[in-house]
């Protein structure tokens, strides 16, 4: 089977990829798409480096062939934030060192942002829990759970206000 | 406030951010946004994908290979082979302990996973497909994976084309799979020590083989333009000046025609630290495709092939008073190299610091002698967040420690405090050779006891032992101590080399007209923040603010030669460098400064940002008008501009050290295990960024908890990797994280130029034996004296079962 | 690790798809959430030629709890399971269960068909649902048929399942009484080294039913029926449970791997199945 025509929404835009049916999510965004935020770590979905929003799912985009994602909406760490303004999240990671190399980041904020969609305001062991599909080899996770606190404190924070 | 109150003095120290500020890192806003630019992110036109044909035996003759089906794949272009090699000479390459190692399989294969052929493909989907084409016969050989039954009579010869060679490149081999002999010590005094002694223990301590495993795996682009016959190479080098030296003398082009580039690393570890086949064949292969060939290592690529670490069997004596002061150490180590000796140590010290065995202890006679041996398992031997063989020899004499309290009955630290080098008593000597800069021991140890309440632990444990003979609990409770001595910064280019190449580091430093600045070193970051904490030496030094200087490290084209980052040798050499480049900077500055406020040189001193006149300090010049003034004014006998370049070849190592107590709650029945309190008080010297030092701090004790109670690269007896896959090779998730306390005291280097000693690896150096030490201080108790990592759930439960515990 | 070359199908409806499978017989795979397949794929450790994507087959959605009764469609994933307040409120120990399985992004992906179908000995959801005493729905060429979970597995991969079947739900009627699923593991994403489904119901201090089925410890989830009979007609005492763990660990078979040799597991295998059964009769 030759290459076919997939049509998948990254971050808010129609895109159209053509690929083999076995080429993998996580190589046609970095390959294709030129979306290399998201990292290739383990190749066997432990590590996480690679995941990605699926249609609110956080996914590892080395597991998943671009063929079985077609017509989905897709947001890679480039969705979120803009360089003129850092998601909170950024922010908060920088904020607490909460990260080093930082190859897993790209992975650990998609990923905290899923959790934070689906649980505003964790408790640190709902954070470790919810985050124990990202590895990372740099920081021994405290700073990371620290920043994840601090994101939910900030949006949650910002959304009172605005009420 | 009124605008035009100056800034008071303190205003301005923290205004640069400079040492000691908990500086927010520069690297972070490109990382958080996904925005790092990693090897595997490179992109050139036309580029292609080199992948390996990998032995799938340990030990095996090579008959044949047959690369035409591979070749018929669309996308396959070429099938390199040892045989395409050695016209180049280039089927064999040096290693960086003075052995050779095969490139591309000749002849033989001498373990799992060994690069047998190179496919060079238009595109890593074609790559695949071209390996799983290509067609090796091979005949199956007799496997040695234990380094004791490697050195037997009549053990298979591994090295073929070392036969009849009883001279390595560390001394005299004396069998077929041994390497080299290395000594450090008293042998006659420490033998006579350990035969009058009134106790002496002795035990086999085993530190497993493991992996440094960074998240992003080893890669590079090498890309030939055949036109200028200039040779690129982008890659996760730890050490790109020595990658590009190294690249030079293998390949005969000229270094000037080389440029190396390492970009974003994502993790290092010690992994990224050698020179790979992975490097030789993409150069080759560019060459020979006039393209840019790519290589990026998949996960199981990376856990067997490159840079294993440890694998240290280390047979240990240690002799004591009654009263418990210990009068000797003897330790005969067996370290298993694998097929070939790659390891990474400085060329004089094939073992590399092990002889730093006696750690924080006044121990008057000591012996040491490592023996390396040849194994059927990958090359390596890399420093694991380690400074060559540290993590080895602190987990030694901190086991040996533990096991000398059991023989005389004794509380470990208190055994400890009585053997500690005392504060006076540096710069220490010690018996195998060093010398240590500074330390305050007892003050670190006393604060670490109080933090944890440790008499009230000792306590508990008690009462825990109690209940549990009586049936009312399954938990025992471990108390693991630690007191490390590091030895980082390598070092002395008198005798710290690496292929030739002294070990100094370098920094250079230009500072623009508007007082802004880019400083470039020879070191490169890893995720350690350099381009943060040497811009905070920088600002303190020369009085910039760190927010307007660049930090640039990587690129050999305009990075000053240096030796590379790992051995937490950063700070200790590179940031010597920075201090000491910042400081030609200052000297030019003050004579500019004197210029303009017409005064003599002498007259003018260094207040945090400016040269204020002594005794008038109404009267200034700020270093970012000094700056302007050496690019627009013609000061007689002073030459234009404000540079400076230094490098700095460090007097003598540093010596950090730490005080780690891990307190362990231990399931009997399942071998489980939770972390109930981990203290680490580190002692680095003069602090650069507080904030980093806990990140590394707690990074490195992940790493430790990781080694300790689970990670290991095994084998089974037909030298099958047993552990390729991050599924059975343990990295713990958040999850299985503690939180860490830290602390610290202060004790700077009395040789470095702003006191500061390097910290990544202290973490790992001792938080390894804290963790290990708690295990096996549950089980105190009930008999146990040493059982070997890493602590996973069967093996203590394999301890518990062994002590009867399981009625 | 890349996996070979296949043809790609994504068929709207069971009909659809069980066409496929006739056409390509041993060649063609169905996938559902794809996460115990393509690893392998990329191993190259399974060789398919057609794959079937099983993710726009509505029938196989979904999932309903009607008294007691409960149907999960095979392409339920741990995810959607585990955020039903439904099925969390009549069958607690799923949840529970499914909160145990990998990791966070994992279970947005595996699905409980694609857990239950393939054999994995590894897979938390098999030895559930014999627990349950749950019922697997097949459909081929030949039609429709029921077959009980107890009778379901075979040996590691193998399953009654025929090649041209595909799992299309689950059902099963949710007991009552207390339960538990303990798990053993090395970390977060391992399989178990040993775990235990154990559901208790007591009345006036007599138990009156008990189940016990366990993962990983065989090539086979496996349900012990003497384990379960150990503990009826008794009040769960100790000695009730040392008896019962007895029979349970008679049944087992483990095999050495990475998380340790067999001596250890059948000890870990007792310890997590009598805590099993301990906290299951303390919700009881």
């Amino acid at each position: 089977m030759g290459k076919q025509h997939y049509q998948i929404n990254v971050n808010g835009e129609a895109k159209d990829v053509l690929a083999e049916p076995r080429e993998l999510l996580i190589h046609t965004l970095r390959e294709q798409l030129e979306l290399t935020g998201p990292h290739i770590g383990c190749e066997t979905s432990h590590c996480g480096a690679c995941t990605v929003d699926i249609d609110g799912k956080s996914v590892k985009s080395c597991t998943v062939f671009t063929a079985q994602v077609a017509g989905k909406d897709i947001t890679t760490i480039e969705g979120l934030g803009s360089p003129d303004g850092m998601h909170v999240l950024q922010e908060k990671f920088r904020e607490h060192h909460g990260l080093q190399c930082g190859y897993c980041t790209p992975g650990m904020i998609t990923r905290a942002h899923r959790l934070l969609q689906e649980n505003p305001s964790p408790t640190e062991e709902e954070v470790r829990f919810g985050m124990a599909g990202n590895l990372c080899r740099c920081t021994g996770y405290q700073n990371i759970v620290k920043s994840i606190l601090a994101a939910a404190a900030e949006m949650n924070a910002a959304k009172e206000a605005a009420e | 406030m009124n605008d035009m109150t100056p800034p008071s003095r303190e205003e301005r120290i923290e205004s640069l951010k400079g040492m000691g500020s908990s500086r927010k890192r520069v690297e972070d806003a490109r990382f958080t946004q996904g925005k790092g630019n990693y090897v595997d992110d490179i992109k050139m036109p036309g580029m292609l994908f080199g992948d390996f044909v990998r032995s799938p035996y340990a030990h095996a003759r090579i008959k044949s290979i047959d690369s035409e089906a591979a070749l018929a794949i669309p996308g396959v272009l070429a099938v390199l082979t040892a045989k395409d090699l050695e016209p180049l000479g280039l089927h064999w390459m040096p290693t960086l302990a003075g052995d050779k190692q095969m490139v591309l399989a000749d002849g033989k294969v001498l373990f799992q996973g060994q690069e047998v052929a190179f496919v060079v493909a238009t595109d890593r989907y074609a790559a695949a497909d071209g390996c799983e084409a290509v067609v090796v016969d091979y005949e199956e050989l007799p496997v040695v994976v234990d380094p004791f039954k490697a050195l037997a009579e009549d053990a298979p010869v591994l090295r073929e084309d070392l036969e009849g060679q009883t001279e390595g490149a560390h001394g005299p081999r004396r069998h077929h799979n041994h390497i080299f002999t290395w000594e450090a010590g008293e042998k006659e005094a420490t033998e006579q020590v350990l035969d009058s002694a009134e106790v002496v223990a002795e035990e086999m301590v085993y530190y497993h083989r493991t992996h440094p495993c960074p998240l992003e795996p080893c890669g590079c682009v090498a890309s030939m333009d055949k036109v200028n016959g200039k040779l690129t190479l982008y890659g996760t080098f730890q050490a790109p000046h020595a990658i590009r030296t190294v690249v030079s003398l293998i390949s005969g082009i000229e270094e000037h025609n080389i440029r190396v580039v390492s970009p974003d690393i994502g993790g290092g570890f010690g992994n990224k630290v050698g020179a790979y086949p992975g490097y030789v064949c993409s150069v080759v292969a560019s060459i020979v495709t006039g393209k840019p060939v790519k290589w990026i290592e998949d996960r199981m690529d990376n856990l067997m092939t490159t840079a294993f670490a440890r694998d240290y069997w280390m047979k240990g004596k240690i002799a004591a008073t009654k009263e418990g002061k210990i009068t000797g150490l003897w330790c005969h180590t067996t370290a298993d190299h694998g097929g070939f000796d790659a390891c990474a140590d400085p060329t004089k010290f094939p073992a590399g610091f092990m002889n730093i065995c006696t750690g924080s202890y006044d121990i008057p006679t000591a012996y040491l002698a490592v023996d390396g041996v040849y194994t059927n398992k990958a090359p390596g031997g890399v420093a694991y967040r380690c400074s060559f063989r540290v993590t080895e020899a602190a987990y030694f004499i901190e086991r040996m420690i533990e096991i000398l309290a059991i023989e005389l009955g004794m509380d470990a630290a208190e055994l400890r405090r009585i053997n500690f080098i005392k504060k006076e008593q540096f710069p220490y000597q010690s018996a195998l050779g060093w010398e240590y800069d500074s330390g305050d021991y007892h003050t670190a140890w006393d604060k670490a006891l109080k933090a944890v309440g440790y008499d009230d632990l000792r306590k508990e444990q008690a009462e825990r032992v109690e209940a549990f003979n009586r049936g009312e609990t399954r938990k025992l409770l471990g108390i693991g101590l630690t007191h490390f001595t590091e030895i980082v910064g390598a070092g002395p280019v008198k005798n710290c080399d690496i292929l030739g190449l002294g070990m100094f580091d370098s920094c250079e430093i230009r500072i623009h007209p508007t007082g802004s600045a880019i400083a470039r070193l020879g070191t490169i970051s890893q995720g350690q923040g350099h381009a943060t904490t040497f811009a905070q030496i920088l600002a303190s030094e020369i009085g910039l603010p760190a927010d307007s200087i660049t930090v640039e490290e990587g690129d050999t084209d305009t990075a000053p030669y240096g030796l590379g980052t790992y051995g937490s040798r950063s700070t200790p050499v590179a940031g010597a460098a920075t201090a000491m480049a910042g400081r030609k900077i200052r000297a030019k500055a003050q004579m500019i400064a004197a210029y303009l406020l017409e005064v003599h040189d002498d007259d003018v001193e260094f207040d945090v940002d400016r040269f204020v006149v002594k005794g008038a300090p109404e009267r200034f010049k700020t270093m970012k008008e000094i700056a302007f003034a050496a690019y627009n004014q013609a000061i007689p006998g002073i030459e234009p501009g404000l540079e400076a370049v230094s490098y700095y070849d460090p007097p003598n190592m540093t010596y950090p050290f730490g005080a780690y107590i891990c307190v362990m709650e231990i399931d009997v029945d399942t071998g489980t295990h939770e972390i109930r309190q981990f203290y680490a008080l580190d002692d680095c010297g003069t602090r650069i960024n507080p904030m980093i030092i806990e990140g590394q701090v707690h990074g490195g004790l992940t790493e430790a908890l990781a080694i300790a109670m689970g990670q290991e690269i095994a084998y089974d007896e037909m030298g099958n990797c047993k552990t390729g896959t991050l599924m059975d090779f343990f990295i713990p998730t958040a999850w299985e994280t503690p939180n860490y306390t830290t602390d610290h005291t202060t004790t700077p280097s009395p040789h470095h130029p702003i006191g500061a000693k390097g910290v990544g690896e202290s973490p790992n150096v001792g938080g390894v034996p804290a963790f290990s030490n708690a295990v096996h201080d549950a089980f105190r108790a009930f008999g146990l004296r040493q059982s070997h990592m890493p602590h996973d759930h069967w093996r203590i439960w394999k301890i518990a079962n062994g002590l009867g515990l399981h009625g | 690790m890349i996996p070979a070359a296949f043809e790609y199908h994504r068929p709207a409806d069971i009909p659809a798809a069980l066409a496929i499978l006739d056409e390509h017989g041993d060649d063609a795979r169905v996938i559902a959430g794809g996460h115990s397949l393509i690893p392998m794929m990329k191993l190259r450790m399974a060789d398919i030629e057609h794959l079937i994507d099983l993710q726009d087959i509505s029938e196989l959605q979904g999932i309903t709890v009607s008294g007691a009764e409960v149907t999960i469609g095979a392409m339920t994933t741990q995810h959607d399971l585990i955020n039903n307040a439904d099925v969390a409120r009549v069958a607690p120990i799923m949840h529970e269960a499914a909160l145990q399985i990998a990791d966070p992004q994992v279970r947005y992906m595996g699905t409980v068909g694609g857990n239950v179908a393939n054999g994995d000995p590894g897979n938390d959801m098999p030895g559930l649902m014999q627990c349950l005493g749950a019922t697997f729905h097949l459909v081929g060429s030949g039609g429709e048929r029921a077959v009980a979970a107890r009778d379901y597995y075979e040996a590691a991969y193998m399953t009654d399942r025929e090649d041209d079947e595909i799992l299309t739900k689950i059902t099963f009627t949710a007991p009552e009484g207390g339960y538990a699923y303990e798990k053993q593991k090395r970390k977060i994403g391992d399989y178990a080294t040993a775990a235990c489904a154990a559901i208790v119901q007591m009345d006036g201090g007599t138990c009156t039913s008990a189940s016990i089925a366990m993962t990983n410890l065989s090539d086979t989830p496996i349900f012990s029926e003497e384990a379960g009979e150990a503990l009826v007609g008794t009040a769960c005492d100790k000695a009730a449970i040392e008896a019962a763990v007895a029979a349970a660990t008679g049944a087992i078979d483990p095999a050495e791997d990475n998380r340790g040799p067999v001596d250890f597991k059948m000890h870990v295998a007792a310890t997590i199945i009598r805590r099993a059964i301990e906290r299951a009769v303390s919700r009881a």
